[in-house]
C-alpha cells in the first residue's frame, strides 16, 4: 500500500512522520539534530531516499545533511557557500550599502531527474547548485549579479531566497522568490535572470509598481501547468498565466489577503489553498480562528475551511515553507503552525486532523508520497 | 598533544560524546594552528566555529585559556606552556543566549 512522510524542520530539530495511504495512524521520529534550526527539508523526487536538510545555528552557522535512506541515517556534507567573485553590496534596511554575507540555507530544492543535484536558496539571496550530492557548492551568480541586485533590501526575517520551482517540462525554466526583493525567472538554466514582478502592486514602496521590491511570500505551481503560477505576496493573492509576465489579483472574498503560504492541488491545477493570516502587524489567524481557504477556480471564489481546525483561542502562524500537498488519489494537504501543531486533510480540505500537537514552531512541511 | 574542550553541539556534530577531544599541532601551538587542526580532525567543524571563507571567529564563540577569554587574541599568539603541555584544555565556548 502507498504511503506519505512528513519531513517537517522545526526551531528545535528535524522530525520525520510517516502514514501509510490512510493517513490516520503516523509514526513520528525525531528530533534528528536536537536543538539546531531546520529551515528546510526535502526529499529528491529522482530518488525518495535522497533527503537534504538545511541545519542552521545563530551560534555555530550552516550544516548540511544529507539522508540516502529516507531519514533514518544523515551524513553531514559540504557546508561551504562563498559567493562567486567580487560580493559588492545590497541595500540594508535603512537603505545604505550593506556587504552580502552568506547567513544561512532557506530552501532545497533537489532536481527532478539527479538525486546528486541539487539547488539552494540561501540568505543574503542567492542561489548555489550542487552537482554532486551536497558535497560541494556553486553559486549561480548570475542572480546576485543582476542589474538590480544592489537595490534588493532584506525583509523583516532578511534576505533569504525562499522559493525555487522547477518547471516539470523545462528544467531549464525555474521561478524563484526573494523577500523583499520579488520574484525572478531564468530560462537558461541559470545563467541569467528576469524581475517578473509586473502586476504586482506594493503600497509599502516607494513606487507601487516598481520592477522589484516585492515582498513575496510564496510561489506554486501544478506540475501540468507550468506557466501558471499562483503567489501568496505580503499582502494580495496573485496569479500569472504568462510565467510571470504579468499578474493579475486573485484575492476574490478572502478574509484577508495577508499570509505566507500557498499550494496547488495535486490533481486540479485551478484549486488553491491558502491560509490567510489577520495583518502584517498580527501574524495569527482571524479572531484565533483558524482557517484554511480554498479556491476551486483558481482564486477570486474562495470557500472556508475549518472541520477539524481549532476555532477558538488560536493565535498562531504559517509560515512560507510550512504547506505542502501529496499525490495520492484523494490529494492530501498539510501545514504546521509555529504553535508546534501539523495538520492533515486526506481529503482536499474537506476536514482536518492534527498529526501532532506540541512540536517546537514549525519552519517547513515537506511530503514525500511513497509506492 | 593539545586537549580540547568543545561545546555540546560541536561535540554532537562531531560525534564525539566525550568532554574532551585530542589534536596533534606541529611546533609551538597558537590559537590558529589548533584550531586548523581541529578543523581537519574533524571536518564537520569547519565553518561552524569560525566562517569558512574569512576565518572570522562567528560571533556567539570564544575561546578561554587558562580561566582567561582568549577570543580577541590574534590568531598566531602562542599558547601557554600548560596548554601546549596538556596540563590545560582549550575551550570553544558557546554563547549563553537564546531560547
Amino acid at each position: 500500500m502507498s504511503g506519505v512522510r512528513l519531513l517537517v524542520g522545526t526551531r528545535k530539530g528535524a522530525f520525520v512522520l510517516t502514514s501509510d495511504g490512510k493517513r490516520e495512524m503516523w509514526d513520528i521520529c525525531g528530533p534528528h539534530f536536537a536543538g539546531w534550526e531546520i529551515y528546510h527539508m526535502k526529499g529528491s523526487p529522482a530518488d525518495p531516499n535522497r533527503i537534504y536538510v538545511s541545519q542552521t545555528s545563530g551560534w555555530y552557522g550552516q550544516q548540511v545533511q544529507r539522508s540516502s535512506d529516507g531519514g533514518k541515517t544523515f551524513e553531514a556534507v559540504g557546508n561551504k557557500f562563498v559567493y562567486d567573485g567580487p560580493t559588492g553590496t545590497h541595500q540594508w534596511y535603512d537603505g545604505t550599502p550593506h556587504p552580502w554575507e552568506f547567513k544561512r540555507v532557506w530552501h532545497f530544492e533537489p532536481s527532478h531527474s539527479d538525486p546528486d543535484t541539487v539547488f539552494a536558496g540561501v540568505e543574503d539571496a542567492a542561489m548555489f547548485r550542487s552537482s554532486d550530492g551536497g558535497a560541494t557548492w556553486q553559486e549561480m551568480a548570475g542572480l546576485r549579479n543582476h542589474s538590480t541586485g544592489n537595490r534588493w533590501q532584506p525583509g523583516a526575517g532578511g534576505l533569504g531566497l525562499h522559493t525555487i520551482l522547477i518547471d516539470p517540462a523545462n528544467p531549464d525554466r525555474m521561478y524563484i522568490a526573494i523577500s523583499a526583493a520579488g520574484a525572478f525567472r531564468t530560462d537558461d538554466g541559470g545563467q541569467s535572470w528576469k524581475p517578473i514582478n509586473k502586476g504586482l502592486h506594493s503600497i509599502y514602496i516607494p513606487d507601487p509598481n516598481a520592477e522589484i521590491g516585492h515582498c513575496v511570500h510564496r510561489i506554486a505551481l501544478h506540475r501540468s501547468r507550468p506557466d501558471t503560477v499562483f503567489m501568496q505576496k505580503h499582502w494580495d493573492v496573485m496569479r500569472t498565466d504568462n510565467a510571470g509576465e504579468e499578474w493579475r489579483e486573485v484575492s476574490g472574498n478572502l478574509p484577508t489577503d495577508f499570509g505566507f503560504v500557498i499550494d496547488v492541488h495535486a490533481h486540479q491545477p485551478e484549486t488553491i489553498y491558502v491560509v490567510p493570516i489577520k495583518s502584517d502587524g498580527e501574524h495569527y489567524p482571524i479572531d484565533g480562528k483558524l482557517q484554511v481557504w480554498r479556491s476551486r477556480t483558481g482564486g477570486n471564489e474562495w470557500e472556508c475551511l475549518t472541520r477539524g481546525l481549532p476555532q477558538a483561542n488560536c493565535f498562531v502562524d504559517v509560515l512560507r515553507d510550512a504547506m505542502c500537498v501529496d499525490s495520492l488519489e484523494d490529494c492530501g494537504v498539510y501545514f504546521g503552525t509555529t504553535g508546534g501543531q501539523v495538520f492533515c486533510s486526506p481529503d482536499g480540505g474537506d476536514s482536518w486532523n492534527a498529526i501532532v500537537d506540541h512540536l517546537p514552531a514549525v519552519l517547513s512541511v515537506e511530503v514525500q508520497t511513497l509506492p | 598533544m593539545i586537549r580540547v574542550v568543545l561545546p555540546a553541539h560541536l561535540r554532537t556534530l562531531a560525534k564525539v560524546p566525550g568532554g574532551e577531544v585530542t589534536v596533534e599541532v606541529a611546533g609551538a601551538p597558537t590559537i590558529g594552528s589548533v584550531l586548523a587542526a581541529l578543523e581537519a580532525q574533524y571536518p564537520v567543524l569547519a565553518g561552524a566555529i569560525r566562517d569558512h571563507g574569512t576565518l572570522r571567529r562567528r560571533p556567539f564563540v570564544r575561546f578561554f585559556v587558562c580561566a582567561e577569554d582568549w577570543s580577541h587574541e590574534p590568531y598566531d599568539t602562542p599558547l601557554p606552556e600548560a596548554v601546549a603541555g596538556g596540563k590545560e584544555p582549550f575551550l570553544v565556548i558557546g554563547a549563553i543566549a537564546g531560547g
